[in-house]
């Protein structure tokens, strides 16, 4: 299935970062939905900056535009604000896309649990990531944040830490 | 310092207070005084100045020993000051607080302003000289002693003193017959270089009041040439006080104020008549410097500074022509028609660029037939309201419908 690109993506403004407020807000918000649904779609879990920048999410070259280094710094930044993105290292070269959120994760696991009647049992997060569930393959990548979120949801997990392999027990 | 002469600063019979102002420190020419900061205070016959601290300490000088005065801008750290030049001391002068001095000027330095006000009183102390239509009881030295004070050989000098007052006499003449043109006192002090651009807008303020005018400043025009080549520093600190006394805001040194002068206020009238045609042909707009390049090409001999056409142009909306000044983001200034609508000329735009799908603003600007200039400026302006976004490219800067 080839990716959908919105209209967005063939709109030459679209690649020059607005300088009026409004129109920049709206202009963020296609961007940031644009980048998701990409990474969704190729299952890419991580972006290195200046591939990115090569990457045909912000290179259009078919009407000649891309989309600058700065802008797309103001895209991630965008992203990281709505908790979508973390940033791998501190020069901000590579990131984490988290195109569902940990809270979205946390929840996920906790209706597969339940539905599978595994609530108050220990299992280590490699069972939960490796189930026939192919929705869950991208927990080995969030272990931790799935763990953040699944403690926020009230307490319901808690994680034990047993010879390297993370333990979490969902209520 | 050494023409002014102790007193005990109360006033004589005939003599008014016009304005004192604190906080003003005394120069002898470039040295501070040795005195503290005081009040200065300005009669009709009088300047005099007073120690803050100590009250007994009082001098004075008559106004008749001022020959003239200029303001000097303030800077960092130091103080707006108004030097004042002075007649050679005279021989029988009273003690004062100091015997002697190698300037023969002073400054009075306003550390807590007030200088602009004084100053404009102090012009018009000058001017009036009330003090010699009313004497006081107590005798004031002049700035022409008497007879037996001069004790300097009569050569040179005396050759010179007989030139300053011919000199003199022909100023009072011009004077004269001037204040009774302008009908406002005028007063001039020694014929000084005057140049070309300065004289065209003394020029074009004489025209407008009377023929007679123009042919006086021509003739003395005519003298300063002949005195090419011979600009002195004082003759340019005279020429300065000659055009104040004309009622010209000096070109030189900054604005004296914001309500305009006399010939800003003729001229924005003058414009508000020519522009008329102009705007209406190019869509209600124009920007300053066509302006500018349209009226002087038609005025062609006595033309306009920028900075009074802007002065000018200021002044419309409160003299309630049908113009109006208006400054850009950008810092763009253009002239408009008050009746020119600015949602009318985006709502075209808008209908302009979705015609075309895009534009960028040199194709507008050919669209409409107004300048480059202008077309980016109202494509910017329905940026701003968020009509169109934009396209920035190495193509250049293009403008789309926003259908964000």
């Amino acid at each position: 299935m080839s990716f959908e690109w919105p209209w967005q993506y063939n709109f030459p403004p679209f690649f020059t970062l607005q300088p009026n407020v409004d129109t920049r807000q709206k202009q963020l918000a296609a961007w940031c939905s644009l980048v998701l649904s990409f990474c969704r779609q190729s299952k890419l879990f991580t972006l290195d900056v200046l591939e990115a920048q090569e990457s045909a999410v912000f290179n259009n070259n078919r009407i000649h535009r891309k989309l600058s280094v700065e802008a797309i710094q103001v895209v991630f930044e965008e992203l990281r604000k709505k908790g979508n993105l973390e940033w791998l290292d501190k020069n901000k070269s590579r990131c984490l896309i988290m195109w569902r959120r940990p809270e979205e994760w946390g929840k996920l696991i906790h209706q597969w649990v339940s539905k599978n009647g595994m609530v108050n049992l220990v299992f280590t997060l490699y069972e939960l990531s490796n189930g026939d569930d192919t929705e869950k393959e991208g927990i080995k990548y969030f272990m931790f944040p799935c763990y953040i979120a699944l403690y926020q949801q009230n307490g319901n997990a808690s994680l034990q830490n047993y010879n390297f392999t993370v333990k979490a027990t969902v209520r | 310092m050494d023409r002014f002469v102790w007193t005990n600063g109360l006033l004589e019979m005939n003599e008014t207070l016009v304005i004192q102002q604190r906080g003003v420190r005394l120069y002898d020419g470039e040295d501070k005084a040795k005195l503290d900061v005081g009040v200065v205070l300005l009669s009709t016959h009088r300047l005099l100045w007073r120690d803050q601290k100590n009250n007994e300490c009082c001098i004075c000088i008559p106004l008749s020993q001022v020959i003239f005065f200029e303001e000097q801008a303030a800077g960092i750290g130091k103080s707006a000051k108004i030097v004042v030049h002075l007649h050679p001391v005279l021989e029988n002068k009273e003690p004062g607080p100091y015997q002697q001095s190698k300037y023969s000027y002073i400054k009075l330095s306003f550390k807590e302003h007030g200088q602009i006000e004084f100053y404009r009183r102090l012009t018009e102390e000058m001017t009036q000289k009330r003090w010699e239509n009313t004497p006081v009881s107590q005798p004031i030295p002049t700035g022409v002693g008497p007879k037996a004070g001069r004790t300097r050989a009569v050569g040179i000098v005396g050759i010179e003193r007989k030139l300053e007052e011919k000199r003199k006499e022909t100023d009072k003449n011009i004077s004269e017959s001037l204040s009774r043109l302008v009908g406002r006192p005028v007063i001039m002090h020694n014929t000084a270089m005057i140049n070309v651009i300065s004289l065209d807008s003394a020029n074009h303020y004489l025209s407008l009041q009377a023929k007679e005018m123009v042919e006086v400043s021509k003739s003395i025009a005519n003298k300063i040439k002949d005195k090419q080549g011979d600009i002195t520093e004082d003759e340019t600190i005279r020429f300065k006080s000659y055009l104040l006394s004309m009622g010209i805001a000096n070109p030189v040194t900054r604005e004296t104020h914001g309500s305009g002068t006399q010939y800003h206020i003729q001229l924005a009238k003058q414009l508000g008549d020519i522009l008329q045609a102009p705007l209406e042909e190019r869509g209600g707009m124009m920007a300053l410097t066509e302006v500018y390049c349209l009226v002087n090409r038609a005025r062609g001999m006595e033309l306009l500074s920028p900075e009074d056409l802007v002065n000018a142009c200021k002044m419309f909306e409160s003299l309630k022509l049908p113009l109006r000044l208006r400054v850009f983001d950008s810092g763009v200034m253009v002239v408009q028609l008050q009746s020119h609508s600015e949602e009318e000329m985006i709502a075209s735009a808008l209908d302009n660029v979705s015609d075309k799908g895009s534009l960028t603003a040199e194709e507008f600007a050919k669209l409409l037939g107004l300048s480059v200039l202008l077309a980016k400026e109202r494509l910017l302006l329905a940026e701003k309201m968020g009509h169109l976004c934009r396209d920035d490219s190495v193509e250049g800067l293009r403008f789309y419908p926003n259908l964000f």
